[in-house]
């Protein structure tokens, strides 16, 4: 069982006990720092967004304010707070934030956790650090300026004095907090665990013993457990049930309905027959014995099959303008050598080792829950929504996920919980199947693209036209969208080509099941569809694919781009800097030995990059396609720009992952439907890659940078698909243009 | 009723005989390492050993249990070579799977001292891990035999 303890009993201790407490308070135009012991009636600080405190025994205690799903940002965050700090790694504990606004934005999504708190959790670190040394140096009555740290210890070397941080906390803590401007933060080369090999996860023992809590593992006193029988497709409602032999279980407590979801579909329960049983075994067994009438759902009619004909139809019709350099029109116009090709993309479920899962508790018109989410705050909103209670009146912890892959920003098994909490009155905890997983998630879009290039002189283009359709994650918010504006980022606004005339569209699309993001997003079909092409027009030029590539992104320059809102923010801190993309790809081609591997029969390297989430990435693939057309694959080599980086072994870690989860879906899995059902179930249909089937060497390297850090638990992803069919090319001569590649024969 | 053994104590259960022993060992003796995955032994992620072997208790049922010894990561104390090669190489990125790949090739090194890479990619195809550690989680056996030695 989880105890609430530590943040509760953190803050009483912070009070009671004289201990340095240390806030940062983010207004939306400046951010000031407050020390909690300065307002010592407060109950807590007003919009506190990140937090450390010092306790007397020296432990440094140091809020992780996003999710841990393996990415490593609940490790990365700290350490960071705990380098400006200059603390002593081994005596700093994590406390695993709730929802709450005042932690500011907390969706550990889109690869921005270290990226979007690097400065902060420097600033929170720095700021302690300047109060403690200010504490020494008034006890020992000397220049602060005389004073210095080494690891949790403040040091005055003249005389050779020296307090513990422990020691400090105390009268630290009654000290005014620096403004940020008077901050003398480290300079880089004095940082002792932001960038370095050493670092490993905070949770390592506790994952390799077991002892690591889950959401899987999470339990309350007097909880029951439940499983629930949702709409087989999208939208149908219960005509009738009958739960006779599902009571007959044993250990089956009742039956439950639950509303079925109208649209918008948000993250709102799917509906369907709860199961209620005290154990999650006995629930699953009652399900099975269930006999329920669906109503009609105009979802009823989708058949994927016939859903790419339409997308692909849609491709090739003029779309919505993204981007436009030049005139495409007036090149095709002129005639001469035209190239165009086809590409096609499965929807996708993310298949987190752990299932959604969640344990809720609503009494009294408030909730406790306790749940796997990236995003403690999209519950605390959906459960405020669907309850009809007060966002503040959700309490919502977070345990480490066992994967999440961005199925597990969206809570909607949360809210079956409290639904079925609040009508049973007493805390229930609700366990997915590996079955609902895969045909009830938020599946990634199934996606068509249509290339177009008018070949010049060399084979390069002068001319470059790239349509997208695709139902766009927006229509799970609002069902009236077609195009996926949102979306345009992830690779279709900001080729970093160097091609005089280019116009970039997206069509638009209806959508049948729920819709969202998974890891990477479009970057997955975008990147596949510009890489291949990319391939295409370089063996078409008879070129070497790296040579031409480089062509391609042309001299070092920062990309002009037309963009918006935050994309535009980004693009000011984030320009698009080809010298990154050509610094990658030359990177990864010495890696791989590239211009010095000779052509063998059934052997192909391919190459593919893209930038995605700020972070450069070249990735080169090696293949082997046996005589019945088996494809295995030696050699991965990956060259990543993240700019500053925290923990690069965590890195290299995330970018071997990322070609293994990149493996799965250039290989083997793809999500069907008929008549609005899923056809896949398990990993028997829904396939991943296995250790016998992964690549087997893959070398990761780090461009050194001290360029503002970007993202990393997504970007090796999109460029791995392509690199292997352009590999797969390489080998058989064939250029096969859908995922997966299981879909096609090829010997 | 059902008589058996948990990480060397004894047991005994009376519920029903076709609960599986993933959910006896998690919702009844709150030993939550070892993990639900698949339901039908397709993931490897409730990996446990009986009788020294390594088995899938998502699909063995308590019936099946009567007179076993069952050992779960709990029960594996002090910290095994293969647990510190994981912490070595730092396997691990969510880490949910792990405690059943770390049951799964503890078994294979109890039956083959020095696996080749072709004996762990058989021993260990029955494990998923969804980050994709696999790279890392083949050093660690290796590594872990090189100590055992």
């Amino acid at each position: 069982m989880i105890e609430n303890v530590s943040r509760r009993r953190f803050l009483q201790v912070g009070l009671a006990g004289g201990v340095f407490v240390l806030a940062a308070k983010v207004a939306p135009d400046a951010m000031h720092l407050v020390a909690l012991a300065d307002e010592p009636s407060a109950p807590a600080p007003l919009q506190p967004s990140l937090w450390m405190s010092i306790a007397q025994d020296g432990t440094v205690t140091i809020v992780a304010h996003r999710s841990e799903m393996g990415c490593g940002s609940r490790t990365a965050l700290p350490l960071i707070v705990a380098d400006e700090l200059d603390a002593d790694w081994s005596k700093v504990t994590i406390d695993q934030a709730i929802g709450d606004p005042r932690y500011g934005e907390q969706d550990t999504d889109g690869s921005h956790s270290v990226r979007s708190s690097f400065e902060l959790m420097r600033q929170i670190g720095g700021a302690g650090r300047a109060m403690l040394i200010a504490a020494a140096a008034e006890q020992w009555n000397v220049p602060a300026a005389q004073c210095s740290t080494e690891p949790h210890f403040v040091v005055h070397k003249k005389t050779g004095r020296k307090l513990g941080y422990g020691a400090l906390a105390a009268s630290a803590a009654k000290l005014p907090v620096p403004k940020v401007e008077d901050l003398k933060l480290k300079d880089r080369s004095e940082w002792r665990y932001i960038g370095k090999e050493s670092n490993s996860l905070f949770d390592l023992s506790d994952i390799v013993t077991g002892k690591a809590i889950f959401g899987m593992d999470a339990t309350m006193p007097g909880m029951v457990y439940a499983s629930i029988e949702h709409p087989p497709v999208l939208g149908q409602k219960i005509v009738s049930f009958d739960d006779k032999e599902t009571l007959k279980v044993p250990g089956v407590q009742k039956t439950l309905t639950l509303e079925t979801v109208t649209p918008p579909h948000l993250f709102k329960p799917l509906g369907g027959v709860a199961v209620i049983g005290d154990s999650t075994w006995a629930t699953f067994k009652g399900r099975k014995a269930l006999n329920i009438q669906w109503g009609p759902s105009d979802n009823s009619s989708y058949n994927s099959a016939e859903f790419r004909k339409t997308l692909e139809a849609t491709s090739l019709k003029p779309g919505k303008l993204v981007r436009n350099v030049g005139d495409v029109d007036a090149v095709f116009a002129k005639g001469g050598k035209v190239m165009e090709a086809e590409y096609y993309t499965p929807h996708l479920a993310h298949a987190s080792m752990e299932t959604p899962v969640a344990v809720v508790e609503y009494k009294d018109g408030k909730v406790l829950a306790w749940a796997p989410t990236q995003n403690p705050q999209a519950v605390q909103e959906t459960l405020s929504n669907v309850l009809g209670i007060k966002k503040e009146d959700v309490i919502c912890h977070v345990t480490l996920l066992g994967g999440g892959f961005g199925r597990k920003s969206k809570p909607d098994q949360v809210a079956e919980a409290a639904v079925l909490s609040k009508q049973l009155g007493k805390p229930v905890k609700v366990v997915w199947s590996r079955e609902d997983d895969i045909k009830f998630d938020y599946f990634h879009s199934t996606a068509a693209m249509y290339m177009k290039a008018a070949i010049g002189p060399k084979g390069l283009p002068t001319a470059w036209l790239m349509r997208t359709v695709y139902p766009p994650i927006a229509s799970t918010f609002d069902p009236a969208s077609k195009y996926a504006d949102d979306e345009m980022g992830l690779g279709w606004n900001n080729l970093p080509f160097d091609i005089p005339n280019q116009r970039s569209e997206n069509g638009p699309a209806d959508y049948h099941v729920r819709i969202g993001w998974l890891r990477s997003v479009a970057n997955i079909y975008h990147s596949f569809a510009i890489n291949s092409f990319a391939d295409e027009l370089a063996h078409n030029a008879q070129k070497d694919p790296v040579e031409y590539l480089l062509e391609l992104v042309g001299p070092p320059r920062i990309v002009k781009l037309d963009l918006k809102g935050d994309e535009a923010e980004d693009d000011k801190t984030y320009p698009v800097d080809t010298a990154r993309v050509r610094r990658v790809v030359e990177m990864v081609a010495e890696q791989s030995k590239w211009a010095k591997q000779k052509k063998m029969a059934g052997h192909g390297f391919g190459i593919a990059a893209h930038r995605s989430f700020l972070t450069y990435v070249a990735t080169v693939v090696e293949v082997e396609v046996d005589h019945k057309g088996q494809v295995t694959i030696p050699n991965v080599w990956t060259a990543v720009d993240a700019g500053t980086i925290v923990s690069p072994d965590n890195i290299r870690n995330q970018f071997e992952g990322a070609a293994v989860f990149g493996t799965s879906l250039a290989l083997f899995s793809e999500i069907t439907a008929t008549n609005g059902m899923i056809n896949q179930s398990n990993f028997n249909d829904y396939k991943l890659t296995r250790i016998n089937n992964a690549p087997r060497h893959i070398d990761v390297q780090i461009v050194k940078s001290d360029k503002p850090p970007a993202g990393v638990g997504e970007p090796g992803v999109p460029p791995f698909a392509p690199a292997l069919y352009n590999a797969v090319f390489a080998a058989t001569g064939k250029r096969v243009r859908e995922l997966p590649l299981s879909r096609t024969k090829l010997v | 009723m059902v008589r058996f053994k948990v990480n060397g104590k004894e047991q005994s259960f009376d519920g029903d005989p076709e609960m599986p022993l993933l959910w006896y060992l998690r919702d009844v003796a709150g030993l939550t390492g070892t993990k639900f995955g698949c339901g039908v032994a397709l993931c490897g992620a409730c990996t446990v050993h009986q009788d020294g072997k390594a088995i899938r208790s998502c699909i063995t049922q308590m019936q099946d249990v009567n007179g076993a010894e069952i050992v779960t990561i709990e029960g594996i104390t002090p910290t095994h070579p293969v647990q510190k090669a994981w912490m070595e190489i730092r396997v691990p990125q969510c880490g949910y799977c792990q405690t059943g790949q770390i049951m799964q090739a503890i078994a294979l090194l109890k039956d083959n001292k020095q696996p080749s890479d072709k004996d762990i990619d058989t021993a260990m195809a029955g494990n998923i891990c969804r980050c994709g550690t696999y790279t890392r989680i083949r050093a660690a056996i290796h590594q872990a035999a090189k100590e055992l030695a």
